[in-house]
């Protein structure tokens, strides 16, 4: 529909919400402190695997401040099906039951709960509490337990399997005149959003109870309690309107909300949980996964055999799966091409995704590989993957919904001057740093879910949009609020959104970056909805003067219905309002995928990375001094916080390939570094230079906004750009994430 | 302003808590306070200043910055009552919504920041820093600010904020507190 009103979708746009986190206004989980309020404190298991003999409370019980203390022996009753625990993204297998029985199956599992009238009071009784465990073998080594790695027997939802095979790639292998066999590493990573994870159970006196749960979707965490407690839904309501951080960490609810509501309907009385940064890592994290990537190409550099295998870590409760393989299966054509993806049961947690699962460990050993083989072939990287660009999905044997790849290359390589790289490795030299450029080209999937969305006009002509969905930092309040005030006309200080609250219309978690496609077309498709009724409504008012107007006659704008053809002729939404006697004007609408199409296409976004490093040849200090991403991801919304998600992503994928690592001593089967200053993430020291450039994309095929999502893109691909730039630096080839200085000396 | 008056819970019964006297955003409180309860605990727990972040409560990620007489710090480190007499700043002492101190504008212009918690100890550590005067150079600023971390990775965006803010400053704009 043509319209006067500014255009608002796609220009930048300060963050709705800004002004409330830049004061501290913005409350957080554990930020909510009913007068009732008792305080948590977890005590985990300090060894992998065992049986509880014995828990001594008496020390702790004595404390003063101290009102209980919660086991396995003494925990009120709960569910005891795992259908009950199994929340909206659990994988297959059976869920852990925080404080369920006497057995532990990982260190840092929840075995107590301290519960007191200060923070102080449960943390010191906490140290009070004697557990003893009779101990037995645990086995936390994925080398080891590779051995008995298996496929899968049950799917997880929402992730495909390993594609099937296709030519023969034993025979194409063999026969290649060129290849490349080598064998990748990710080690373990954990998510460390800024927040700790947290949940404050405020008990509002009639058994019903407000919860502030640290989570990516409110109704994940709704669900969860009303299955695990047996608790009616409208009993729980889960309100969390800001989220400091998830990166994957707070898809599943995590076992302190589990205790939380546990301690609090048990003691009739709001409780907060609260992890502690330690206790951060007794829950999920990246698997650490193994990979073998095999490259058959003719001397010209076309792929005719490629195979792609992983094992990945899971717990021995639960088979946590992740897209690692498939994507080189439809990067790239290659008419020879096998696939394997394998878990290996450890005892720890369950993992859980980490922006951009799979990808972001699957790309970075493809892409190290096609840097390996257009060594081997003397072929310039960009130009390599140019001569193998795929026209199609050749795993599913589908077109791309859009495929902007080819100008992100271009235009990120023009960027980046990527002409002035030397392709011979360790030549450039700059004091007493070795100096090195290098590229990857990055994928992720452009998904839609199923979402609803509510738009309010009220009699003073404002509007308000409301979802359960989340913004874990990714911008959907300002793209909501950007959007509804474009097709309503109206100016964004007249719209409000609102997030994270379980009685606004369903949505499922914010997760997979499908989150601006579903929810920004549904608060569309409302607004349109309320347009359409407000426009009914206008032709009615007495001696309107849009009596005979139809949709097509009138455009909506600076909170007027004018005639196109004459603007004089015009009523105000508040007047229409005012004139029927109502406060408002309601529609609720549902975003579906557009499930015909996606049987003829695929969606993906894709990007380029361009990274240029200088490594400290004394030293073997990396410093990543340039990146540029050219990415290829539909519409953009809003060019400032999508630069910034693009940014985000870069920045921890810089920490994936230099820093990250959780190290397990495996004599006691625990993750040792378990705080942020062993557990290095980038610091602003560590970040330099990032260029984002959004190549022009249309995409309607799959996406009714043209949207393709941009939560995960910035990290897949940069990682192997890094890795690449330091194999042009220094002539080393690292194939074990993280790289660090031990690596290159 | 009225001064304000209020004990921390733990250790009240007892009388092992110590009588101190803060200023927190320009506001007098006379406190009555446990020994063991940080700077942070009682800013968030007792007074409901929930501005300032508990990220690790170790020291190792910046959330919790407040200028205690001016200095940077992390307030997980302090204990309250080592502080007595002493004037605290936290984010909500800078600037409100309706009137954004320029540091909180600038973070909002530049997007530097994305989920928010990290975001009220970046901005308090960029007032210190700004008033050091050590914000000569992108290197520099980057250099100083990385005891405050963001995992959502806006760093190249809270060092433009800052540069502006500094630019600002030395040319005897606002003045920084």
């Amino acid at each position: 529909m043509p319209t006067t009103a500014p255009k608002i979708i796609g220009y930048q746009q300060n963050r709705v919400d800004g002004p409330m986190k830049v004061t501290g206004g913005a409350r957080y989980a554990a930020e909510f402190t009913p007068s009732d309020l008792h305080h948590g404190y977890v005590v985990c298991s300090p060894v992998a695997r065992g049986t509880i003999r014995h828990i001594d409370a008496t020390a702790a019980m004595a404390f003063p401040g101290v009102v209980e203390v919660f086991t396995h022996e003494n925990r009120p009753d709960t569910a005891w099906m795992d259908r009950n625990y199994q929340d909206q993204v659990a994988p297959p297998g059976h869920p852990f039951r925080p404080l369920y029985d006497d057995r532990v199956l990982y260190s840092g599992q929840p075995i107590a709960l301290v519960i007191a009238d200060s923070f102080e009071a449960a943390r010191d009784a906490a140290a009070l509490v004697r557990i003893e465990i009779k101990v037995a073998d645990h086995q936390t080594d994925i080398m080891a337990a590779q051995a008995r790695a298996y496929v899968p027997p049950k799917g997880r939802f929402g992730i495909s399997g390993p594609p099937s095979s296709r030519g023969d790639f034993g025979v194409a292998f063999a026969g290649a005149p060129v290849r490349i066999d080598a064998d990748y590493r990710v080690a373990v990573e954990h998510h460390n959003p800024m927040e700790p994870h947290a949940t404050t159970v405020e008990w509002m006196g009639d058994g019903a109870i407000t919860v502030h749960d640290k989570i990516q979707g409110v109704m994940n965490s709704q669900k969860y309690v009303t299955g695990v407690f047996g608790m009616k839904a409208k009993d729980v309501h889960v309100v969390t309107p800001f989220v400091g951080g998830g990166f994957g960490s707070g898809l599943r609810p995590q076992y302190q909300l589990f205790l939380a509501v546990m301690a609090a309907t048990a003691l009739k009385r709001s409780v907060r949980v609260v992890l502690t940064r330690d206790q951060m890592w007794t829950h999920v994290h990246r698997p650490h996964t193994l990979q073998t990537v095999k490259l058959g190409a003719t001397t010209d550099g076309r792929l005719t055999a490629l195979s792609h295998e992983a094992i990945a870590g899971t717990s021995t409760f639960e088979d946590h799966q992740e897209v690692v393989v498939n994507w080189s299966g439809m990067l790239y054509h290659c008419p020879n091409a096998e696939f394997s993806y394998r878990l290996a049961q450890l005892d720890t947690y369950t993992p859980s995704d980490m922006r951009a699962p799979g990808a972001a460990l699957g790309l970075f050993a493809l892409e190290s590989a096609m840097d390996e083989l257009a060594q081997a072939v003397n072929i310039d990287p960009v130009e390599l993957r140019l001569r193998n660009y795929s026209e199609k999905d050749e795993n599913r044997n589908k077109r791309f919904s859009s495929k902007a790849l080819r100008a992100c290359y271009e235009q990120g390589g023009q960027a980046f001057e990527w002409s002035r790289r030397s392709p011979e490795p360790r030549s450039v030299r700059d004091g007493r740093e070795l100096v090195g450029m290098g590229m990857a080209t990055g994928v992720w999937e452009a998904r839609t879910t199923i979402l609803s969305a509510r738009a309010t006009l009220r009699s003073d002509g404002t509007l308000n949009v409301a979802t359960a969905s989340a913004d874990i930092g990714t911008g959907t309040y300002t793209i909501l609020a950007q959007i509804a005030a474009e097709t309503m006309g109206l100016d964004i200080g007249q719209v409000s959104a609102n997030l994270g609250d379980s009685d606004y219309p369903a949505s499922p978690v914010e997760g997979g970056s499908w989150t601006a496609a579903s929810a920004g077309n549904a608060v569309r498709m409302a607004c349109e909805a309320v347009r359409s009724d407000l426009l009914s409504h206008a032709r009615t008012l007495a001696g309107s003067p849009l009596n005979d107007a139809s949709e097509e006659d009138v455009i909506f704008a600076n909170g007027r219905i004018m005639l196109k053809t004459d603007h004089e002729r015009s009523v105000t939404y508040a007047d229409v309002l005012k004139g029927h006697g109502l406060d408002r004007l309601e529609a609720e609408k549902t975003n579906l995928p557009h499930f015909l199409a996606k049987l003829r296409y695929v969606g993906y976004t894709h990007s380029a990375v361009f990274a240029e490093v200088r490594v400290d040849e004394q030293l073997g200090q990396v410093r990543v001094t340039r990146l540029v991403i050219a990415a290829a991801a539909g519409r953009i919304l809003n060019p400032q916080t999508a630069r910034s998600q693009i940014m985000g992503a870069a920045v921890m994928a810089i920490g994936k390939t230099l820093e990250e690592e959780t190290f397990t001593d495996h004599r006691f089967g625990r993750f040792m570094n378990h705080n942020l200053a062993e557990y290095h993430i980038p610091v602003n020291a560590d970040v330099d230079r990032i260029d984002v450039i959004f190549v022009d994309e249309e995409d309607d095929a799959l996406s009714s906004m043209d949207v393709k999502g941009l939560g995960e893109l910035g990290i897949v691909g940069t990682g192997a750009a890094i890795a690449n730039a330091i194999f042009n630096a220094t002539g080393r080839r690292i194939r074990d994430l993280p790289i660090t200085l031990d690596k290159l000396l | 302003m009225m001064p304000n008056t209020a004990v921390t819970g733990a250790g009240e019964q007892d009388g092992r808590c110590i009588p101190i006297h803060l200023t927190i955003n320009g506001v007098a409180h006379h406190l009555s306070v446990a020994p063991w309860t940080s700077l942070l605990d009682l800013l968030r727990e007792k007074l409901d200043l929930t501005g300032t972040k508990k990220g690790c409560d170790h020291g190792q990620c910046g959330a919790c910055t407040v200028l205690v007489d001016g200095c940077r710090m992390n307030s997980c480190l302090v204990l309250a009552v080592t502080r007595d007499g002493a004037d605290v700043t936290t984010v909500e002492g800078l600037g409100t919504v309706d009137d954004l101190h320029p540091m909180q504008q600038a973070f909002v212009d530049h997007d530097a920041f994305q989920c928010g918690y990290c975001t009220s100890g970046q901005i308090v550590s960029a007032v210190g820093l700004v008033a050091e005067g050590r914000t000569g150079s992108r290197a520099q600023i980057r250099e100083l600010m990385s005891g405050n971390l963001c995992r959502c990775g806006a760093y190249p965006n809270i060092v433009d904020a800052i540069v502006e803010v500094a630019a600002g400053a030395r040319e005897g704009g606002e003045p920084m507190q």
